[in-house]
């Protein structure tokens, strides 16, 4: 078998030594659309940034193509939620789109004639190419959501993580942003996103990360995707982790 | 105006030099403190402006002299040590960010207080100096480079504010995404934090280097107030530090000119005149103003009431036993004031409606733009009752507000979803 796109190992993560994510051990094919699901509170987003670094692990590490994330960074790109940042800031679409290629540049290099040609090619495969002069203030939320995957697009990598992309948007945007996934999934790309619809995840997805603090499933969604998964999913917190997690961020000793 | 500012006694070398220095400390610290305002951390320059005098007061007391390079070091510390102890304090204390700031920035300032009182020997501490900078002194204390007499400021200043473009321009993308999306800038390598840290080292620089120049006050405000300007005039990055270095400018030119006449402090004035040109530019700025949100306002104000003009015509003219409606009965009917009579006129001068025996009717091209409006409402009508089920007394309100803003578009795909020819679901026909 091929080297997996991600691999997750034994995996906690913390915030005040409370454990919101518990021992979560994945591995994920290349080429595969993965939708992560699971209740408010389950930590899908949580996931996603630790999975990115930008969340520190207690323990257990995270692999991209068999090698630690910091060495392969180049091949993440990254979806924030559209909330996440201010819509105010003075840039246009078109600049934002252009951020994309910078981690690509690296420290001190400015972006040239060939990364502002990237940025329209990828604002034109959303079809916000039109816009690119406009303040990003002025766009509708639809539009907002595809100028942050041109932005990814831009980043020309290998694993995308895209946290709520479906989140308040225009039918017209959503199979847009459908039709972006199947395509990058026919390039080899393999992309992860927090969805909150069960009704679509058979249709958008192939493989699926069940998640209620810990891993509830993670594989096919032919398979994985089952009232029996979903029941564990939804059916409630698991009290005991709960209170465990509490006693820790307390600092007692689990009796 | 043109006569005051030709007055002899106003351009001195001196008065010059006053506006250079302030012009160069001004720019210097709006660079900065556009990235301040782009981050929501105004505040950190006003902290940090406080917090550096712990900072200076360790470096007067170690070296006992007022030799620039070990200020400047002292400076930097004390700025990079209270975002340490204010994000420290914020994430692993779980103190609110403000508080954290305030907390934080109070105590260095007292302790710096404290260390210069008990170990400096020979300072002067004065308050007022503090707050006002003695920039009517600076052109006095000067140096000699190149059979030229420099002021001392003008040699403080100048290379901080040098140092502010060069990191400006070389971190320019690595700020600007960080600023933007923090998160996405860390993933791509560039250490969001690693970032903040060096912004920081500079305001707590420039705070310094400003300092004995122009005084606290114009330093925190000179962060902000030109920053904050920038952004209501501009919709780009760059126009935005240019606008704000221009604001800089000005401020220090007009302050220096109106404090000569009022003669008053220099740096209070400029930092009257810097709030003065904030608060034009709140109200006139083309996009997000206070003047052209009220113009768009009245604007959709007057063309909603034009709309229901011609509209409640077209229901009159429908009526089997038309009563004509006089113009006292329609301003009336439109909620009365100005706006009725003014939207009447602009109908009547553009051939909609023309008055015909003490009656409001509607000419041929009114009743064809009152006949859209029409169907628009009771299309608008007729999906509320078959689609979300509302009953037919909860219609009217909803669609009467929604018509105005219905266009080609979204009627053409109400009338492909909708049997138009069936009637409203008062039963009244939808005109074509």
């Amino acid at each position: 078998m091929s080297v997996p796109a991600v691999e997750i190992h034994d995996m906690t993560v913390a915030y005040q030594r409370r454990p919101v994510l518990w021992d979560i051990d994945l591995q994920v094919p290349e080429g595969k659309l993965v939708g992560i699901v699971g209740p408010n509170g389950a930590g899908k987003t949580t996931l996603i940034k630790a999975a990115l670094g930008l969340t520190p692990l207690a323990s257990g590490k995270v692999e991209i193509y068999g090698k630690p994330y910091n060495e392969q960074r180049h091949l993440v790109g990254y979806v924030p939620q559209r909330e996440s940042v201010d819509w105010d800031f003075p840039v246009s679409v078109r600049d934002v789109v252009l951020m994309g290629t910078y981690g690509k540049l690296g420290w001190f290099r400015r972006p040239g004639k060939s990364e502002r040609e990237t940025a329209d090619r990828c604002l034109e495969q959303v079809g916000m190419l039109p816009l690119a002069k406009r303040q990003i203030r002025q766009l509708s939320g639809g539009q907002q959501q595809r100028v942050f995957l041109a932005r990814a697009l831009a980043e020309d990598a290998q694993v995308y993580f895209l946290d709520e992309p479906f989140a308040g948007v225009d039918a017209a945007t959503e199979s847009a942003i459908v039709e972006l996934m199947q395509t990058l999934r026919s390039d080899g790309k393999t992309v992860f996103v927090v969805h909150h619809d069960l009704q679509t995840v058979r249709d958008y997805f192939d493989h699926v990360i069940l998640l209620n603090m810990r891993l509830i499933a993670c594989g096919p969604v032919e398979t994985t995707f089952t009232n029996d998964n979903l029941q564990k999913t939804y059916g409630g917190r698991l009290t005991i982790l709960d209170e465990a997690a509490e006693a820790m961020r307390q600092g007692d000793s689990i009796r | 105006m043109s006569t005051l500012l030709m007055a002899s006694e106003l351009w001195h070398a001196d008065g010059l030099w006053i506006i250079a220095i302030g012009a160069l400390t001004n720019t210097a610290c709006a660079l900065v403190g556009c990235f301040l305002v782009l981050r929501r951390m105004s505040m950190m320059g006003d902290a940090l402006s406080h917090s550096v005098l712990a900072g200076l007061a360790v470096a007067f007391a170690m070296t006992q002299s007022y030799s620039i390079v070990p200020l400047f070091i002292g400076a930097i510390a004390a700025g990079l040590l209270t975002t340490f102890l204010t994000q420290t304090l914020h994430q692993y204390a779980r103190v609110p960010s403000d508080a954290s700031m305030g907390v934080v920035f109070t105590s260095m300032f007292a302790l710096g207080v404290i260390i210069i009182k008990k170990f400096v020997t020979g300072v002067h501490f004065d308050i007022a100096c503090v707050y006002e900078g003695a920039l009517g002194l600076t052109p006095f204390f000067t140096r000699e480079i190149a059979g030229r007499e420099i002021p001392l400021a003008v040699l403080t200043i100048a290379p901080v504010l040098l140092l502010n473009i060069g990191v400006l321009s070389l971190l320019w993308k690595e700020w600007k995404v960080s600023s933007f999306d923090p998160a996405l800038a860390t993933t791509m390598g560039f250490s969001a934090t690693l970032l903040h840290y060096v912004l920081m080292a500079l305001v707590a620089l420039t705070t310094v280097a400003s300092f004995e120049a122009v005084g606290s006050i114009l330093v925190v405000a000179m962060l902000i107030v030109p920053a904050a300007t920038a952004h209501q005039l501009s919709d780009r990055l760059a126009p935005m530090v240019i606008v704000a270095a221009a604001v800089a400018v000005l401020s220090s030119f007009l302050g220096y000119v109106i404090a000569e006449y009022r003669n008053t402090n220099y740096a209070a004035m400029m930092t009257v005149v810097a709030g003065a040109l904030y608060a034009l530019a709140v109200v006139f700025s083309p996009r997000h103003g206070l003047l052209t949100t009220l113009w768009k306002n009245i604007q959709l104000s007057l063309r909603v009431v034009k709309e229901d003009l011609l509209a409640m015509l077209y229901r009159v003219e429908e009526l089997e036993a038309a009563q004509p409606l006089t113009p006292a009965a329609a301003r009336e009917a439109l909620g009365g004031g100005w706006l009725p009579l003014v939207a009447a006129k602009m109908l009547q001068r553009r051939g909609r409606i023309r008055l015909e025996n003490n009656a409001v009717q509607l000419t041929k091209k009114g009743r064809t733009a009152a006949r859209k409006l029409v169907r628009s409402h009771r299309l608008w009508e007729t999906y509320l009752v078959e689609y979300l089920g509302l009953p037919l007394d909860h219609i009217h309100e909803p669609a009467h507000r929604v018509e105005h803003f219905i266009d080609e578009r979204i009627r053409g795909k109400l009338e492909e979803e909708l049997d138009a020819s069936a009637g409203d679901p008062h039963g009244r026909e939808i005109p074509e």
